[in-house]
């Protein structure tokens, strides 16, 4: 990883569609380097995946998602490792952290219903071993999403000429 | 009735960008290139310093200097930056932007009579302020060839018996030019042969690409006989807030503290809150608009000589300076054209100086989504004059 690396990165993480052509232009360096640098991010697993960022509220999905979080007692040996990898396996959980602070995991699930999650945490995550306590948390509104915001400001007047 | 208007006022040229700006107004849907200010807002963390402070009632003047707090950053952050050393309490004046800083640093200096050496092309005020203040202000040209670099042979042409101080700056507006120390080195030696002064407007020292600003006050020997003006504006997207500030030797400082206690008494203190904000928390910010500055030059300078408008890269500020004569049109022409049938807004050159003639100004200080459409736009007028 260098500086054209990283400078490759924040491009395609800002919009991961611009063309090699332009992020040639863009980073300063010939199309065949953006080409084999991309593909070498790629296979290095630093880049993951290539996604929008979609404002469900606005596109009229009902889907519901809630925060939650896991007291969960660590094991011998593992940790907090091989619990998180079983939570992982479950399509509702769009992410999974482990934090400081007053509890150890944080997930973020989606659903189609309030029924839906509370059913989700209380027969699957709530009884699973070392789970020691679960606290959920609807979320109401999403203000701002990965760096991009979702309310619309107006644009502010500039003038078309100064010196 | 007299006419009431003095003879110095009557003598400022008008606007060269008055007739545009009239068109402009007419047109909906106009992507303006030709405003010299960044598109950002100024970081929150810079808003939200001041309106605390408004609310906590800090409303009322400042010591006509500027805040001890601000004057003492400003001296921390030039000593780090750019390593230039400024006593905050006696070389040093926070202003209402670099504008008012320029004109008080002329004033303090000029007597009628004097010869001020103006590095072209360049920001319009610095002419204007030579005259209002008595003193005959002496174009030195930059041109294309030498990246529009200020060269000793050009400034030696310029310099009589009653020169007294040159003006430049660097990075340029408009051209996107820099100095580097070399380029100082000779440029110093005449200014120390001749017994001048320096005024330097490094406004736009934070935007450089390749290499950072050299500040020439850096030269020991320059160090005594340079006014360094410097902002808030370009580096930290402030320009709303009118926050400048001028450093020199005492004596020339203290010239122009009197100069500025009469005409502005002090920067607004809402503004000095916030430029203090700026240099204790704003230089993530204004690392990560300096770095997209530097994807659209090269975005928009490289679509530019796609289409045949000559262009150097330009190592600072946020401007292009293409060459427009390939066209067979001048700048003015150019920039009229581009406005009236493809509603882009750029600078004709000329208007900023005689050197500038033939090329057109252009800020990227927009985003890359209008820099593209902007450049399409153009294609099309190039076309339509085929």
């Amino acid at each position: 990883m260098d500086e054209k690396d990283r400078i490759l990165l924040h491009l395609l993480e800002e919009n991961c569609r611009t063309p090699e052509e332009e992020l040639a232009v863009l980073a300063e360096m010939s199309e065949q380097d953006v080409h084999d640098r991309i593909g070498r991010l790629e296979k290095a697993g630093v880049v993951r995946r290539y996604g929008a960022v979609v404002d469900w509220e606005r596109a009229g999905d009902g889907n519901v998602a809630a925060v939650i979080e896991l007291k969960v007692s660590p094991e011998r040996d593992f940790g907090y490792d091989r619990i998180a990898e079983r939570i992982t396996r479950f399509p509702q959980v769009r992410s999974l952290r482990l934090m400081t602070g007053a509890y150890d995991l944080q997930l973020l699930v989606t659903g189609p219903s309030m029924h839906e999650i509370a059913r989700f945490v209380a027969e699957q995550i709530a009884p699973m071993d070392r789970i020691r306590e679960t606290a959920t948390h609807i979320i109401m509104k999403t203000y701002k999403e990965n760096g991009t915001t979702f309310a619309e400001r107006e644009e502010v007047e500039r003038l078309p000429y100064s010196f | 009735m007299r006419d009431f208007i003095s003879a110095r006022a009557r003598a400022i040229p008008p606007s060269g960008i008055r007739k545009f700006f009239d068109i402009a107004q007419t047109m909906e849907d106009v992507i303006s290139l030709g405003v010299g200010e960044p598109d950002f807002v100024t970081p929150w963390c810079v808003c939200e310093a001041s309106i605390y402070s408004i609310e906590q009632g800090s409303t009322a003047y400042t010591s006509n200097k500027g805040t001890p707090q601000l004057r003492d950053a400003i001296s921390r952050y030039l000593d780090t930056r750019f390593a230039t050393h400024y006593d905050p309490e006696a070389e040093m004046i926070v202003t209402c932007g670099v504008s008012e800083a320029a004109d008080i640093a002329i004033r303090a200096v000029t007597d009628p009579g004097d010869e001020i050496l103006v590095a072209e092309p360049c920001y319009v005020s610095y002419s204007p302020c030579v005259s209002l203040a008595g003193g005959t202000p002496v174009p030195v040209l930059c041109r294309a060839k030498d990246e529009f670099r200020l060269t000793p042979d050009a400034l030696a042409e310029s310099i009589t018996p009653k020169t007294k101080a040159l003006i430049a700056n660097f990075p340029n507006n408009p051209t996107g030019g820099v100095m580097e120390e070399r380029d100082w080195r000779g440029i110093a030696d005449l200014l120390v042969d001749h017994d001048l002064l320096l005024i330097s407007d490094e406004v736009y020292a934070e935007l450089t690409y390749d290499g950072g600003h050299f500040s020439p006050a850096r030269l020991p020997e320059l160090r005594d006989r340079t006014i360094t003006l410097n902002g808030f504006s370009k580096a930290f997207a402030m320009t709303g807030w009118r926050i400048g500030y001028l450093c020199a030797p005492p004596g020339i400082t203290a010239a122009a503290l009197k100069i500025h206690q009469y005409v502005a008494l002090c920067a607004p203190v809402m503004g000095q809150v916030a430029a203090y904000e700026a240099l204790r928390n704003g230089g993530a910010e204004k690392d990560a608009m300096v770095r997209e500055y530097r994807l659209r030059r090269n975005l928009f300078v490289d679509g530019l000589n796609k289409l045949g408008l000559a262009c150097h890269l330009p190592k600072g500020a946020f401007y292009a300076f293409p060459s427009v004569e390939s066209t067979g049109l001048t700048d003015v022409e150019f920039a009229e054209g581009l406005l009236r049938e493809q509603h882009v807004a750029v600078v004709p050159g000329s208007a900023l100086g005689p050197s500038g003639a033939g090329h057109v100004r252009c800020a990227y200080a927009v985003s890359r989504d209008d820099l593209k459409e902007a450049l399409s736009r153009m294609g099309a007028f190039l076309e339509s004059l085929k």
